[in-house]
């Protein structure tokens, strides 16, 4: 019997643009969220650890593994023969990336062997013991020291072209040329690279992988056990944060799980300790930008000609790409009518560099922010006034320097409101004041914005797929090719699932990735996570209603139109029909209820070779303003206080997307500030666990954080519920509180010299950055 | 004597448990997750950075049970006896409710992969039980052991500010049953010695100091465990070999804190948090100084005789206690002996602690009248950070202005925490004035030699230690504003 409702229907819960908890929120804080380490154990499961180069260029003479096997516990070690594949993880195709180094060590923390033994604890101590003989040869892990050396690049650079900038440079009324280095960032996500691997039949295994890319892992561990990729099955249930360093980072670990479980039959295990961890996986790219600009007496940019050298390690993994995006962000969102961007992905004896938040946006971002900062302090200007002047707008003003329109240019608006917002105008005056003081401290204030491209420029990547079944109570089951590392795509999926069929949220169940639900995903990276997983999954909701809608017409006997699905039943006709019980109805009826949704970004298009085209699908906006005080005495600082509007489109989830806000500027913002790495002079990578390299604290957010959503934007695009991607614009929102560095070390010296803070800006690189500025001031007199 | 217990017995939430296989090596948090299967306790370190292990540890000082954040990833089985560990495990109510602290951090969104989150749970527990309703300070105070990557961190404070609101600490169950679980702790301490694990990972555990000192008397290699804030990256990283280990942190005798004749007699085993009240009473220049050691699980753990035995060149404490002109007892069986505490610290890793010596007491002059004390401490992030240079600085000025006395000593610029012996000399007898401070300033450079490492480089360590021996005379002189004060937003 059907149930008759006659009431209006109540809107359902967890919706799309409602402020949803995360799915797992109630597990993390109870601790029962389960990651790879908290998986139950397999009986006679092995653990396998890995043996590291102690040299950062050398080729090796011999490999002594005896005492390795004599220790307590070991039960075997694998070197580069017990591949049975090949041995390589290279995403990229390249075979630049063995998963043991054989005839030669090209960074100081390279895998040469893996120890399997009975205990984690016996793996680790039995690898500290091998012996390795090298016969060292030089090496280089400074970008500035490669570029200079004329170091092989890893792979093709990418040149960006306009008009003719050395001409237009040849005629600037004013013209500067200088450089910026850049560092480079580790993600200490806080769960390290992980994985756990169960031996099948014939050639099958499956690993538990905590990847933001399933599928290469897939592929990737077929290729090094030389099996097709239908006999590895990949699962995710969660990560302990991802931020790019579990793009390609996690293949590795995998391999070698895969590899040691297909060879003893028993399931294996793999954890580095936070140390090696940090050693042996590739990290966000150092860079050493060359520049040169012209511009007019206003401080509008006339030409820019400039080079992104980047520190891209022994490999190529992504530096291409990484590389690539660096020269996508130089503009930011500004106007550059005669342009010349070329990048430079260095060969360096340092573990190799890979994705991370931003992925080289970032790095080509800053410099770009560095530019307008040398034409204010060159014009004597408010920076906010030269960027004002920059921005992109129209009569031609409107083309990026890879040739794509910006059509849904929002910065004008987005700092207008900002700027009064924060009391921009004011504060900068109060700064001023402030610093006419003349005393130890002084204050910064700046007002950086952001235009962030979102798409993979990797065309192909841009597509998705989702498996949804409605079982015949009603339930709903949800897979989709993205993985959740924290940033609650799952809660963002299920919400749009809800929303399709018009369901309370807690009906649908989020269940971990899988290479065996939903096949040749692409990685849970470049923001796009919820804009192509999101459509999946609505893709094959749709698909699933309109089977019913088929049903219901003809089991009731009414027009199509007439079937509506409304919260928490489906009306039909002149009757609402619960959902459970039209379900049931619809499976009696012998109705579909499963089905795989898919979906590719429309409009993209990329011409590398001639670096033109549409890369991306839209901007994401955003901007910033930080005030610092700084210590010209020590060069500490603190942020005293942030403001943020950002642009989200039509937010999915407000309260997911403001976690990615605040959480995205305070990791830039570690980025620029306090994370430093620093290799010693054997090319050993000192700062390698949270004693020595320095994420921010609780105690370094600024005490007035105040961020604001855009809430008038909508996606002009076609995008999921109008939303836009969120992950990584944020992250350079940081950008803001270098500039205030910058700003208060330049009243040293009246504001007369851009003060060319490298950035991490420690407070030893502040520090000397006030002493030249006092200097300055000196022989001025 | 009695012979001694030969198991480590310890309350694990709300079960008694008795560990007769443990080794010294052995940490908490690989019995909670390998022995125990609690799982909710998360590595993400192991060198006690993180905070993703914290769980709170009770235990009784001066016969009052306290409940503190400590790193399970650096803290040994073998520290534990007479305990009450507590894991996010206990936290759920047994209607399976959320806890105040737990409920707030779900409401205000103050995890997303959730790694790091049980360990904030634990820390915002910690705090919660202490001081329902803190403010920003005391939030920041509390989680600067903890590291998150995706939050940023504002909900997580947002959270730990409404936790108080959804429910108060009285009906907590560690509140509750506080007093059968000191009955319960007290049952367990028995007085005995305990010795347990195998010959090659020995636990001791003597019953007293001068057990203590009879235990060192027969094994005058052992290593000496206080806190483990040191000794376990001894094991977690280095996988050093520590037996037999003497784990000393329990000993009622060397947790007493004293002050009386101008002085503060500090017992090896006190701990920073523990000594923090007394030393913001009667020393108020150390109290931003102390709140910047370590987090708040190392400062829970770490005691002041491990900082200063250990000789570390960068530890925090050495540099004011050396300033202030504080000695350092050493006993060896019933011998005593008392020395200046700059001339414990010989060079690099050596220490004038012969074989079978501890560390028992350390006293510590206060600033007397005339007296001007200022200690200053500069790392690349401000908290939870070594620093690249530390100083503390005291000089007495006569009635005429003049100095009669200087006592600055370095911490981060030398082998050793290193007085400025020049620096001093080209003090004593001035005024504190523009020249006297620019020969001291001139005077470090013969005074140090310092190296560039990962924290700073030689010479950004040389211009800051001038500049802190600057900034101390402007501050004596009166000059506002010559600091950052977090939270002084204009």
């Amino acid at each position: 019997m059907s149930e008759i409702r006659t009431e209006m229907p109540a809107e359902i819960k967890g919706g799309v643009h409602k402020p949803q908890r995360h799915d797992s929120g109630h597990k993390h804080v109870t601790g029962q969220a389960e990651y790879i380490d908290d998986i139950v154990e397999a009986a006679g499961t092995l653990h396998a650890y890995l043996g590291l180069s102690e040299r950062a260029n050398a080729e090796i003479v011999s490999v002594d593994l005896r005492a390795v096997r004599q220790s307590p516990g070991v039960v075997d070690v694998l070197t580069a023969t017990d591949v049975t594949g090949h041995n390589d993880v290279s995403s990229t195709g390249l075979n630049d990336e063995p998963v043991f180094a054989e005839d030669k060590v090209e960074f100081l923390g390279q895998p040469v062997f893996a120890v399997i033994a009975e205990t984690r604890d016996q793996a680790r101590r039995a690898a500290a013991q091998a012996k390795i003989e090298y016969r060292d040869l030089p090496f280089i892990v400074d970008v500035a020291e490669a570029e200079a050396a004329g170091n092989p690049l890893v792979t093709e650079p990418l040149t960006l072209k306009r008009g003719d900038a050395k001409a237009a440079l040849a005629k600037s009324v004013n013209r500067i040329s200088a450089s910026m280095r850049v560092g480079g960032q580790d993600h200490f996500y806080l769960e390290g690279q992980i994985a756990y691997a169960m031996p099948g039949e014939d050639d099958e295994v499956i690993v538990f992988s905590s990847t933001q890319h399933p599928s290469e892992v897939q592929h990737m561990v077929g290729h090094v056990l030389g099996v097709p990729s239908n006999a590895v099955t990949v699962n995710v249930r969660r990560m302990g944060g991802g931020f790019g360093g579990k793009e390609t980072q996690a293949n590795l670990f995998a391999a070698v799980a895969a590899l040691a479980a297909k060879k003893h039959g028993r399931a294996v295990k793999i954890r580095p300790d936070r140390d090696d961890d940090m050693t042996a996986t590739g990290k966000r790219h150092d860079f050493l930008i060359s520049y040169d600009i012209g511009f007019d007496d206003d401080g509008r940019i006339e030409a820019v000609d400039a080079s992104f050298a980047a520190r891209c390690g022994f490999s190529a993994d992504l530096s291409g790409p990484v590389t690539d995006r660096a020269l996508f962000h130089a503009d930011n969102c500004y106007y550059f009518p005669d342009v010349h961007l070329v990048s430079k992905p260095l060969k360096t004896n340092t573990v190799s560099n890979t994705a991370y938040r931003g992925f080289g946006g970032p790095q080509g971002m800053i410099a770009g922010e560095r530019m307008i900062e040398e034409i204010a302090y060159a014009l004597g200007k408010d920076p906010l006034d030269v960027r004002k002047a920059n921005l992109y707008g129209d009569n031609g003003r409107d083309v990026t320097p890879y040739h794509q329109q910006v059509e849904d240019n929002i910065a004008g608006r987005i700092i207008a409101e900002l700027e009064e917002r924060s009391d921009y105008a004011e504060r900068r005056e109060a700064v001023l004041a402030f610093n006419r003081k003349g005393g130890i401290v002084r204050k910064g204030i700046a007002l950086t914005p952001v235009k962030f491209g979102i798409s993979f420029t990797a065309t192909w990547y841009n597509q998705a797929g989702a498996l949804v079944h409605i079982y015949n109570d009603g339930s709903i089951h949800l897979n989709h090719g993205g993985t959740e590392m924290g940033q609650g795509l799952n809660t963002k999926v299920a919400q749009v699932l809800a929303d399709e069929f018009q369901v309370d949220l807690d009906r649908v169940k989020i269940t971990a990735t899988s290479t065996g639900k939903v096949p040749n995903t692409s990685a849970t990276a470049a923001s796009s996570g919820s804009d192509l997983n999101g459509m999946a999954a609505a893709n094959a909701a749709g698909q699933i209603k309109s089977r019913l809608v088929a049903f219901a017409a003809e089991h009731y006997g009414v027009p199509a139109e007439q079937v509506v699905f409304e919260p928490n039943a489906v009306r039909v006709g002149n009757q609402s029909i619960v959902f459970d019980e039209f379900i049931k109805q619809a499976y009696m009826g012998r109705v579909q209820l499963s089905a795989a949704g898919f979906y590719k970004t429309p409009k993209i298009h990329w011409d590398r070779a001639t670096g033109k085209g549409r890369p991306f699908y839209y901007f994401a906006y955003g901007a910033s303003v930080s005030e610092v005080s700084v210590d010209t005495l020590t060069g500490e600082y603190q942020v005293d206080r942030v403001d943020i509007l950002h642009d989200v489109g039509k937010s999915l989830n407000p309260a997911l997307d403001l976690g990615q806000i605040e959480g995205g500027f305070i990791q830039g913002m570690g980025w620029l500030t306090t994370e430093e790495l620093w290799w010693d002079k054997d090319g050993r990578l000192r700062t390698h666990a949270p004693s020595t390299y320095k994420i921010p604290l609780a105690s370094d957010v600024p005490p007035v954080f105040n961020v604001e959503l855009a809430d008038w934007s909508a996606n002009r695009e076609n995008t999921i519920r109008r939303s836009k991607a969120v992950g990584e614009p944020p992250f350079m929102l940081a950008n803001s509180v270098v500039e205030a560095l910058s700003m208060a070390v330049a009243s040293l010296d009246g504001y007369r010299t851009c003060p060319r803070l490298d950035t991490p800006a420690t407070p030893e690189c502040v520090l000397f950055a006030a002493e030249r500025m006092r200097a300055g001031a000196a022989e001025r007199g | 004597m009695a012979k001694p217990r030969n198991e480590i017995r310890f309350l694990l939430n709300d079960e008694p448990v008795s560990v007769r296989s443990a080794g010294a090596s052995d940490t908490l948090l690989d019995y909670l997750r390998l022995e125990r299967r609690l799982r909710g306790t998360k590595e993400g370190c192991a060198e006690g950075d993180c905070g993703a292990c914290t769980v709170l540890v009770g235990r009784l000082l001066g016969g009052e049970l306290v409940y503190e954040t400590v790193n399970a990833c650096i803290r040994f089985v073998g520290s534990l006896d007479g305990c009450h560990v507590v894991t996010v495990e206990h936290l759920r109510g047994t209607d399976g409710a959320l806890h105040p602290v737990q409920q707030a951090m779900v409401d205000h969104h103050g995890s997303q992969c959730g790694f790091c989150t049980p360990g904030f749970v634990m820390s915002l527990y910690g705090l919660w039980m202490g001081n329902p309703s803190p403010d920003d300070h005391a939030v920041e105070k509390a989680l600067q052991g903890n590291l998150c990557r995706c939050t940023g961190y504002a909900p997580i404070v947002r959270a730990a500010r409404a936790a108080g609101k959804i429910g108060l600490p009285g009906d907590d169950p560690l509140v509750r049953e506080r007093e059968a679980v000191t009955a319960k702790l007290k049952e367990l301490a028995d007085g005995n010695r305990v010795e347990c694990g195998p010959d090659e990972n020995r636990i001791i555990v003597p019953a007293s100091a001068d057990d203590l000192a009879a235990v060192l008397e027969e094994h005058p290699q052992a290593t000496i465990v206080a806190g483990s804030t040191d000794v376990g990256l001894w094991v977690t990283k280095f996988m050093r070999e520590i037996s037999p280990a003497v784990f000393i942190g329990h000993l009622a005798e060397l947790q007493e804190i004293s002050v009386g004749d101008g002085t503060i007699a500090i017992g090896a085993g006190v701990t920073y948090t523990q000594a923090f009240d007394t030393i913001s009473k009667h020393i108020p220049q150390l109290s931003g100084f102390w709140e910047r050691i370590g987090g708040e699980q190392v400062r829970n753990m770490g005691t002041i005789g491990g900082n200063v035995a250990n000789g570390s060149p960068i530890g925090d404490t050495p540099p004011p206690l050396i300033a202030l002109g504080a000695t350092v007892t050493l006993r060896r069986g019933g011998k005593r002996r008392t020395l200046p505490l700059e001339k414990f610290f010989i060079a690099y890793g050596k220490q004038d602690r012969e074989t079978g010596d501890f560390v028992e007491r350390i006293d510590v002059p206060l600033p007397g009248a005339g007296d001007r004390f200022a200690a200053y401490k500069i790392s690349k992030r401000r908290d939870e950070d070594i620093s690249s240079v530390c100083v503390a600085i005291r000089v007495r000025l006569s009635d005429d202005g003049t100095v009669s006395e200087a006592a600055i000593c370095f911490g981060g610029m030398a082998a050793t925490p290193k007085r400025a012996g020049n620096a001093e000399k080209a003090l004593v007898g001035k005024a504190l004035d523009d020249q006297s401070i620019a020969d001291a300033v001139t005077a470090l450079e013969s005074d140090f030699q310092p190296i560039s490492d990962m924290r700073a480089s030689a010479e950004y360590r040389m211009l800051t230690a001038k500049n802190l021996l600057r900034r101390f005379v402007m501050e004596q002189n009166g000059a506002a504003g010559a600091t950052i004060r977090r939270g002084a937003a204009a």
